[in-house]
This record gives structure tokens, sequence and C-alpha cells, in this order.
């Protein structure tokens, strides 16, 4: 079956705010180890797609099934993390108030991350090292006890990123991880996020066309709620809808 | 939509506590006396005025109780200085006829009186006697008499002396007319006939009438029943609008500006304060033909002090804590905490404004509900104040600016709005409502510092459970708190009312966290 | 390599903490002792007693700081908490005072004038101390978990929970006042004569109530102090810095919060429970809504965020109320009105923070942080 290859499946999701259908029977699925990348114009429903799947807004109807028979839809947003289903938002969302340390040694998958096991529980030192190999991979190796809240933007949007690597998701979610940050920072994202598709499925939003050439293989385009087109680059770049789509609105609209 | 069903259950809930609760309705709790009238032992003719005049003061019972009644049925007001007269130097027998005598003429003309409210109260005095004399003098009256409820009782009184008559049929008569009148104040002596007609000894006449009286007794008590419906639903509402009219205000900072004003109870407080001042200002300076003119002078009063102060808090605290919630709360808790103080050095401990007239009183709508006009003052007020907000947010410019400014302040500064100057407005539109909202409480408690604490906690309830930001929130959160409130009262007594409604408003947040009207959408933090 | 869980703010608190401890467990008591009545130095026993009133402040206002300064949760309620412990701890005095009553009646004085015949079933067990003592715990942790459980599984927070736990204040206090609830109504109960045999007027007594106030505020910081610098301090933190990003780590914030809120009730229920035997009364008028807000404003005086601010914030509010009052008994509002102002607007990290920027010109403190990420709620 090759239905089995597939992480995530969403089967005819809609979302609906106060009469807008902010996902209109949107599916979408996303296979094992792949790098997918969604692009739409705004509004077109990305950020409530990952909303969805990581269990921040419930879905009007259908199904968001995770791995083999997990329906994401009845989970509440700390078992769907638990689970295995990592996000970093489109504002660097971090602990401002924590060193870069912390941040990441609360990412940290742990087995229970309840108020008994936190208020006892010390690091191991395999934690440790792998803490410290995370910094590496970020960059942040010099900032390691500054306070987080102290960071520049990129140096936060990385930060995050390590947080969500270390909760070792199966399914990464990554919503513009470089907006606002330069072409040489951007270019380093893009091979972090290539490096980490290797073992785990990752889902990015963006809008920068150079990165998602960069990045993609194959990419998803969402307008108005709705997948509209898939395939690779070049392919989606040559389809008419996806040009009158971004090009010429008036148009369809009539 | 949510809203009506959940105005749907308050009713029913009232409805609901309206019939099992405890009845306290105010019955007459004096006994309409029900001796049969004293006869005159052997017929005496008495032919004028005069001839009774003198036969009042005779030794002879008999003589006297024919002068008595010959006065009764003939004389008018005209006598009551004579008579006064006689009875200042009668002896104590003598006084004792008079008396009633003197009494009954007096409501007798009192049934003729300009006044809607002494011709009705002469007409329930009169009822009280027991002087199946005085009969005609309710059918005479209730002929000419236009209002309603004046009438109604005039019928109701007649019909209540009729129990006295000495023919069973026009008693079994009355008792029917009765229980068709619904008449509450029957009620007692109704009960008495049953008693009555249930005794072993009891004639067969009196069983017929205890039979009439159940008959009216049912209807009478079901119809109260409504009554009482209508009434505690008219409570719940009056409560729901006060509170309404407070949490408007409220609603709009926390709404629009994010901030939680902590001293609107005391804006309210000034609101108040300033309705007082104005009307001591007018017993000072204005005669007091106009007296009543104070209460329409002291609405901008009371709105501009209110939003004058909140401008200069606005200017000199709230604008250094936008997008700090907590912070707001806690700021403004020391506004109200140094405004609270103020009033008490300044003004003492407690004053009152004397109502206008034309707020004293109230309207009989029908048989057992009563309606204060104070309580349908605000009741109208908080309707003219929802609707004003509304316009003023929703349909004018001023509004979508206001809104433009909450929702995306740079983006409107681009746009040109001064969003200072929007922000300023807003808050002290909101105060000014704070102070309205004072103005109107005058008429139903006192004036004190402590006005704004009283209510404080009841309307940042409704805030909650209403959800920020809606306008229809505010409206069925205080109707619901508001109902609700008045319907567990009977039940529980006014302080476990409050817990009762403090743990409602808990598990209310449980099934909708953000209140009733939560908005949706990417903006909401999750 | 360095110990790497440590916060850029903590561990300052360190010589404070010290010097506090000093003064309160040491000096203060020697002071009272040792010189003669009429020295500049002596320390009057009424002094001490007072002191004694601000440090059990001093604990229910780190209950505070724990729940609020660290984990974002504004409680406007920690007066019920307060009152449940100071009411048990009541209850015990009360039946302690026996026949030496007014009306030399077994039962407290106002039984007595309400017509209580017979001590009612809630009162029975607090005839033993223990019951006391366990129950001004207890009851506050009790009550609070449910409380707890009700409003933040249901993810009431921010100024929704101030103001429903201000509400619940307002409640508390309503039923309190009732005689029907068998507490002394408006009176509260007062009038206590001993504890485990011990005269309360007795100056010694005191001065062990004292010594036992500040072991207590001791423990309390310790404890707290344990739970900041563990991994669950961070998580309070982040919980109060971006609730959201900590429910996709994989933790379930309201678990914490309920923890902390908890924690915080016990305290307060330890403060009420030192407060009763020093203080000799206890009525519904110090657990209503204003009672709750005024610890607010202690730990905001004090710095919040820092257990030894809310110590000193507590220590500092009263004295200086105690001192005013004294000469302007009319200006107290307006000072503590003032002073809400003053430090929300201009000094949001308190006199620690004055400290700070004074001894250190260091990184900011952490409050100003803290406003910043209370901004979305």
């Amino acid at each position: 079956m090759a239905e089995d290859h597939f992480i995530l499946r969403c089967e005819n999701v809609t979302v609906d705010y106060d009469g807008f259908k902010a996902l209109n029977n949107c599916n979408f699925s996303v296979r094992h180890n792949e790098l997918r990348v969604v692009i739409g114009p705004n509004g077109a429903g990305k950020t409530t797609l990952l909303d969805v799947i990581c269990g921040k807004t419930k879905p009007f109807s259908g199904k968001v099934i995770f791995g083999d028979n997990v329906d994401l839809t009845t989970k509440n947003a700390e078992t769907i993390a638990k689970l295995g289903v990592g996000r970093k938002f489109q504002a660097p969302s971090i602990y401002g108030n924590l060193s870069v340390w912390e941040n990441l040694d609360l990412s940290l998958k742990r087995t229970s991350k309840g108020v008994f096991s936190t208020l006892v529980g010390k690091s191991t030192p395999a934690e440790r090292v792998r803490i410290e190999e995370t910094l590496e991979m970020i960059g942040l190796e010099a900032h390691a006890y500054d306070r987080a809240g102290s960071l520049s933007h990129g140096q936060k949007q990385w930060l995050e990123i390590g947080m969500v690597i270390l909760q070792d998701p199966l399914l990464l979610l990554v919503d513009e991880p470089v907006a606002g940050m330069s072409d040489k920072e951007t270019e380093q994202t893009g091979r972090l996020l290539q490096a980490l598709s290797e073992k785990q499925a990752i889902v990015v939003i963006e809008h920068d066309m150079d990165f998602v050439r960069q990045i993609a293989r194959i990419v998803t385009v969402l307008a108005e709620g709705t997948v509209i087109c898939e395939g690779t680059v070049e392919h989606v770049q040559a389809d008419d809808q996806v040009r009158e789509i971004y090009l010429g609105r008036a148009k369809v609209a009539h | 939509m949510k809203g009506w069903r959940c105005a749907a259950i308050v009713i029913l809930l009232m409805v609901v506590s309206a019939v099992m609760g405890p009845h306290q309705r105010l019955l007459f709790a004096e006994e309409v006396s029900s001796q049969p009238s004293e006869t005159a032992s052997a017929p005496v003719a008495v032919l004028s005025i005069e001839q009774a005049l003198s036969g009042i003061q005779s030794d002879d019972p008999a003589v006297r109780q024919a002068a008595a009644t010959f006065l009764i049925e003939k004389g008018d007001a005209g006598l009551i200085p004579k008579l006064d007269e006689i009875r200042a130097e009668g002896s104590r027998i003598v006084r004792q006829t008079i008396k009633p005598v003197v009494d009954l003429l007096k409501n007798k003309a009192n049934l003729m009186h300009e006044s809607p409210d002494f011709r009705r109260s002469a007409a329930a005095d009169l009822a009280l006697t027991g002087r199946v004399e005085a009969i005609p003098y309710l059918k005479e009256a209730a002929d000419k008499e236009d209002v309603w409820w004046v009438r109604y009782t005039m019928e109701e009184s007649w019909h209540l002396l009729e129990l006295n008559s000495d023919d069973p049929a026009v008693r079994l008569e009355a008792v029917k007319k009765l229980g068709e009148l619904r008449s509450l104040n029957s009620l007692s002596t109704l009960k008495e006939l049953i008693e009555a007609g249930e005794q072993s000894e009891a004639t067969e006449q009196q069983k017929e009438l205890a039979a009439a009286g159940r008959a009216a007794v049912e209807r009478i008590e079901t119809w109260s029943m409504w009554a009482g419906v209508l009434e505690t639903l008219f409570r719940g509402i009056s409560l729901s609008s006060i509170l309404l009219i407070m949490s408007l205000g409220l609603a709009i900072v926390f709404g629009l500006m994010g901030v939680i004003n902590m001293a609107h109870g005391e804006l309210m407080m000034i609101g108040a304060y300033a309705t007082y001042v104005t009307q001591q200002a007018f017993i000072a300076w204005f005669s007091p033909e106009v007296f009543d003119w104070y209460f329409p002078a002291a609405l901008p009063v009371a709105f501009l002090t209110a939003a004058m102060v909140g401008w200069v808090l606005e200017a000199t605290v709230i604008r250094f804590l936008y997008g700090r919630l907590l912070e707001t709360l806690l700021a403004t808790w020391g506004i109200s905490l140094i405004l609270m103080q103020a009033a008490r050095v300044y003004f003492g401990d407690l004053t009152a404004v004397i109502a206008p007239q034309a707020l004293r009183g109230g309207a009989q709508v029908m048989v057992g509900v009563y309606l204060p006009y104070n309580r349908i003052f605000i009741i109208v007020l908080s309707v003219v104040c929802v609707v004003g907000v509304y316009y003023l947010l929703f349909r004018s410019n001023l509004g979508m600016r206001v809104r433009a400014v909450t929702q995306n302040r740079n983006m409107s500064a681009c746009l040109g709005i001064p969003t200072r100057k929007v922000d300023s407005y807003t808050f002290a539109f909101a105060s000014g409502l704070a102070g309205v909202a004072g103005w109107a409480l005058t008429m139903v408690g006192n004036v004190d510092p402590g006005l704004g604490q009283n209510y404080i906690v009841d309307s940042f309830m409704v805030v909650v459970t209403g959800g920020v930001g809606k306008l229809a929130g505010t409206i069925w959160a205080s109707l619901g708190i508001g109902g609700l409130n008045k319907v567990i009262e009977p039940f529980t007594g006014a302080v476990y009312g409050k817990v009762f409604i403090l743990l409602g408003v808990i598990l209310f947040l449980q099934w909708r966290p953000s209140g009733l009207f939560a908005a949706k959408g990417r903006s909401a933090d999750a | 390599m360095p110990e790497p869980m440590r916060s850029p703010q903590d561990s300052r608190e360190t010589w404070p903490f010290y010097s506090a401890v000093a003064l309160f467990l040491i000096v203060l008591p020697l002071l009272n002792v040792l010189p003669p009545e009429d020295s500049w130095l002596h320390l009057s026993d009424f002094r001490l007693n007072q002191f004694g009133k601000f440090l059990c402040f001093a604990i229910l206002a780190i209950g505070l700081d724990l729940t609020w300064g660290y984990c974002g949760v504004l409680s406007l309620g920690q007066g019920v908490f307060f009152g449940f412990g100071a009411y048990c701890m009541g209850m015990y005095l009360a039946l302690q005072i026996g026949k030496e009553s007014v009306y030399g009646s077994d039962l407290p004085d106002f039984m007595v004038w309400t017509q209580v015949k017979e001590l009612p079933w809630f009162w029975i067990p607090f005839k033993s101390f223990w019951a006391g003592l366990l129950g001004a715990i207890l009851v506050p942790v009790l009550f609070a978990t449910i409380f707890g459980f009700l409003a933040f599984r249901s993810r009431i927070k921010g100024v929704y929970f101030a103001i429903i736990t201000q509400a619940l204040a307002f409640a508390a206090w309503l039923v309190f006042n009732r005689n029907e609830t068998r507490l002394g109504g408006t009176n509260g109960l007062t009038d206590f004569k001993q504890i485990l045999g011990f005269r309360l007027s007795d100056p010694s007594t005191q001065r062990g109530l004292y010594i036992l106030t500040v072991l207590a505020l001791i423990g309390a910081y310790l404890l707290c102090r344990w739970i900041v610098e563990s991994r669950t301090g961070k998580v309070l933190i982040a919980i109060r810095d971006s609730e959201s990003r900590v429910v996709f780590s994989g933790y379930t914030p309201w678990v914490y919060k309920l923890f902390v809120f908890v924690v915080a009730a016990g305290l307060a229920g330890l403060a009420g429970l030192l407060y009763v035997p020093q203080v000799g009364i206890i009525t519904p008028a110090q657990i209503g809504v204003l009672p709750s807000l005024e610890v607010v404003i202690w730990v905001a005086v004090g710095g919040r965020g820092t257990l030894v601010g809310a110590v000193l914030g507590a220590v500092t509010v009263n004295y200086g109320r105690s001192v005013l009052t004294n000469y302007f008994p009319e200006a107290w509002p307006f000072i503590l009105g003032g002073l809400f102002v003053v430090v929300v607007t201009m000094f949001p990290d308190g006199l620690i923070g004055i400290f700070r920027k004074l001894f250190s010109g260091g990184p900011p403190a952490p409050g100003l942080a803290v406003q910043k990420a209370q901004g979305g709620s």
C-alpha cells in the first residue's frame, strides 16, 4: 500500500472562521523524510494548515492522520507535540527571560515533562552533549548563557529551530524560517533544513522563491484554502492556474 | 443564536423560580373587618342633615346610628369641620360614632380627588372600613373614573364590601366577581370564607360560598403566580440593565483598548457626585419650582466630569501601560483607591439625591404587577446607551477610526489617523459613560464613596462572561447574570446568590474560556 | 564545565538573604532581650510582635511572587487562603479559651451571643492543636487545588484569572461575614488566651512565635528558591514568557500553574496560621478584596520575580504603613494607591530593581521583559 509511506495525511480539512473558510476541503499528504514546501498568496490558509496539524486550531470537519492511524484532530496540542510533531512559529517564539541553554534544555525530548520530574530532574551528560551539538549546529555556542531575549532576530529564529530539533520530532512544521534573515543566513538555514530532512519529514511555509528553489523537491500551492497544484518547482511555475493566482487574480475572478 | 438560547434559559428559570419560590407577595396585612354592620335597633327616621347632626349627639344608640347612617349616605366633605367640632366636645361614645363617619366622608371626597393616587388609596381605605354604605359612593365614582387601575380598585373595594352584605346572593356574586377581578386583596377574606364553609356546623349557604371562594382563590393564585413571574422578570431585567450600563464603558476600554479599568466604579461614583453637586447647586441658586430640572441638567455635568477625569487618567497613567493588561489592572486599582479616599475626605460618607417627581412612584401595568418608574428609567437608559454606543462605534466615522487604531495602530498612524487622540477620546468617552451610569444609579441608591465598589466585581463578571470586544456578549452576559441573580436570590438570599453566580461563571468559563462571544480567527491567541 | 542550568537573573539573592536572616533571626530578638528598656537600642515587645506580623505577610508575599513573579499568574485572592489558614488556627485558639471566656461557657463568646447551643460539627476537630496546624495548611491547599483545577484546566488565564480570583475574594468575604457560617461573623475570632498551654499575653511566648515565624519564612524562602532554580522554575518562566510555545515543547502549562498556585496557597495558609496567635484577632476584613490586592503591591514594591523582593516589599510597605497611619490616618489610602500607580508605571522592578541598577549597573532586570511577555495575554 502506497499510503504506508505517508507520515501525514490531511483529508478534506475545513476550517471556518465566522463564515470565512480559511481551509476549504483541503487534502494534503507528506511522506516520510520528505522536505515539502508550501507556498501560496496571503490568506491562502498556509499558517492555518500548520495550526490544524499541531492542534492549535480545531478544524470544522475533516481528518488529519499522523503516522499510520492517529487522528490529530482529536488530540490537544501537548499530546501532539509528544507524539512527535514540532512547530516553529512565524514570529520567533522563544523564552526571552531564559538563557539560550535553558531554552534548549527545556525543549529537549524527555520521557516525562510533568512537574515532579522537572522539579528533581538534572541533565544527564548525554543530554548536555546533545545540547552542545545543537548549539553548534545553530551557531549559538558563544551565546549559550546569554538571555535569549537579547539575541538578534536571526539568532532567535535559529534558536527556535534548535529548540524544535531537540524535540526529535518525526514531523517538523516550519513557518517562514528565513523572514528577516540576510542572504547568507538564509542559505545556511536552507542547508540546515536539508540536512534535517535526512532524518525527519519537514513542512516549510515560505514566500521567498529563491529559498524555495534552493531547498524544495516538491512544492504544494495553496490558494483559498485548497491545494491547487503540487509538483516540482518547475512544474508549479509552469502551471497556468498558479500563474493566474499569483499574477492575474482579477482575471480569474472576472 | 447562542445568545437567544441563553436568554430563553434565563427567562425559563425566572418562571420556574417564581412558580416555586416562596411567595413573598405583599398582601394587605390588615384584615378586612368582617363583622356585620350594626343595624339600628328600631327604625328611626332622620330627614335632614341638621337633624342628623343633632341626632348623632343623642344618648339613644338607635338615634345615633340612624343619624350616622344618614350622614354617611347623604353627607359630604363639607360636613367634616362641623363634625370635628362636635367630636371635640362630645362624649367618648359620640366620638366613637363620629370617627368612622368622618373617615368615610373624607374618603368619599377623595374619591373625586384630582390625583389618581389619592382616589385609589381612598377606594382601598373604604374597603377596609367594612361599611356597606360606602358601596354607592364607589359605584358612582367608578362610573366617572377613567384611570383603569383606580377604577379596578374601586370595583375591587365595593365587591369586598359586598362580602359584608346581608343578602347571601349578593355575597355569592361578590365572591365570584372578586375571582374574576383576580383581587389579591381579597385572598385572606376568601380563605376565611372557605374555612368557615369547611366547619362541620356550616350552613348550606356557607358551603356554597366556600365553594365559590375556592374557585375564586384558585383563579387569583394562578394569576398571582404569573404576576410573580413577570415581576421577577422585571427585577432581573432591571438589575441586568444596571449591570449593562456599567459594563458598557468597561467593555469598551477592555475590548478596544486592552485596558482593565478598575477605577471604572470610581468614575461612576464621580458621575453620582456630579449629580449630587448639581442638585445642591439647584437648591442654592434656583427657585424650588425648577428643582426637578436639576436631574436632566446633571446628565451633561456627570458625563463631562467623568470624561474629564478619564481624560486626565489616560494622559497621565494609562497611556504608559497600553498592551500590559495586568499592569493596567493594578495601576487603575491604585487610582480607584485614591479617588475613593478623596471622595470620603471631601464629601464624607453618605449622601443621597432626591428623585425628580417624574421618577417617583411607578406604573401598575396589570393586577399584581407594579413597575417603579426609576427602574423603568434605567432600563430605557441602558437601551439608549447601547444603541448610542453601537452607532458611535460601528456606524460612524469616528467609531471606524477607533476600531482601526485598536486593530492596527501603526497602519492607522500611516493613514493619518491621530492615534494618540483617538486613544484619549475613546478612554474619555468610556469614562463619560461611567459618569452617566453613576448619574442613573443615584435614582436607585445612595451616593457614597463605595458606590463603585458595590458593583465593580459584578460588572467585571459580565465583561469576562461576555467575551472581549463584543457588544452583544456584554448585553447577553448582563442579562444572564442579572437575571440569574434575581432567580437565585429568593432561594438563597443575596450573599449566597452572589457566591452561586461566581461558581456559575467559573463553570461557564469551563465551557467557554473566552466568554460567550470570543473573537475567532487568526488574531485570537491560543 | 560551568553549571549549565543558570539563569541570568538568579544567584544574586544570596547576600540579601543571609543579611536578612541575620537581622530578623538574630539581631532583632537580641535587641528585644539584651538592651535595658530605656536604651535607644531596645526593641520593645510591641515592635518585635509587629515585625512578626510583617514577616507573616512576607510568607504570604513569597507565595504570590512564585505565581505572579515567576509564572505570570496574578491571583487577587491570596487573602482567602491566608484567611483559611488564619481561621483554622483561630478556631483552635478560640476553643482553647475555655472557661476564661466572658460568659464562662465552653463555647466561644460569639456562639453564646448568637444562641448556638452546641459546637458545630466542623469546629470539633479543632479542639486539637494538630488539627489546627494541619487544617491551616491543608484547607487552603485543598481549596486551591479544586479552584485552580477548574480555572487552569479550562485555560482561564491572565487578566481573566485575576478577575475570577478577585470575585473569589469578594465571595469569601461575603460568606465569612455571615453569622450562620458560625465563624464569628463580622467580628471574627478574637480574645485568645493560650496556645499549647503558653499564655499568649506573655512576651516570651510572643518571642517564641516570632522566632518560629522567621524560621517558617526561611523555610518558605528556601522551598521557593529550590522550585525556581530547578527545571520547574525555568518552565514557570517559560510559561510566563510564551505559554503557547511551552505547549508545543510538550509541557502542560496548566499543571505547572496549578502546582505553583497550590504551593502559594499553602504558604498563605502558613502565614495565616502564624499571624493569628501573634495579632490575636482574625476578621473577614483581613480576607477581602482589598487585603488580597495589598499582597500584590508588596510584591510589586519589592520587585517581582525575585523572592527576596517579596519579603523586602512586605516588610517595607507594612512598616511604612504602621508609621504613617499613626501620623496621617487619612492619608494611607492615598499613599497606597499612589504606590500602585508609581511602581507599576515607573518602577516595574521595584526596590530590588532599583538596588540592582544602583549597585551593579548590570543587565536589565527580568521585570522589564516580563511586561513585554505579558503584553499578548
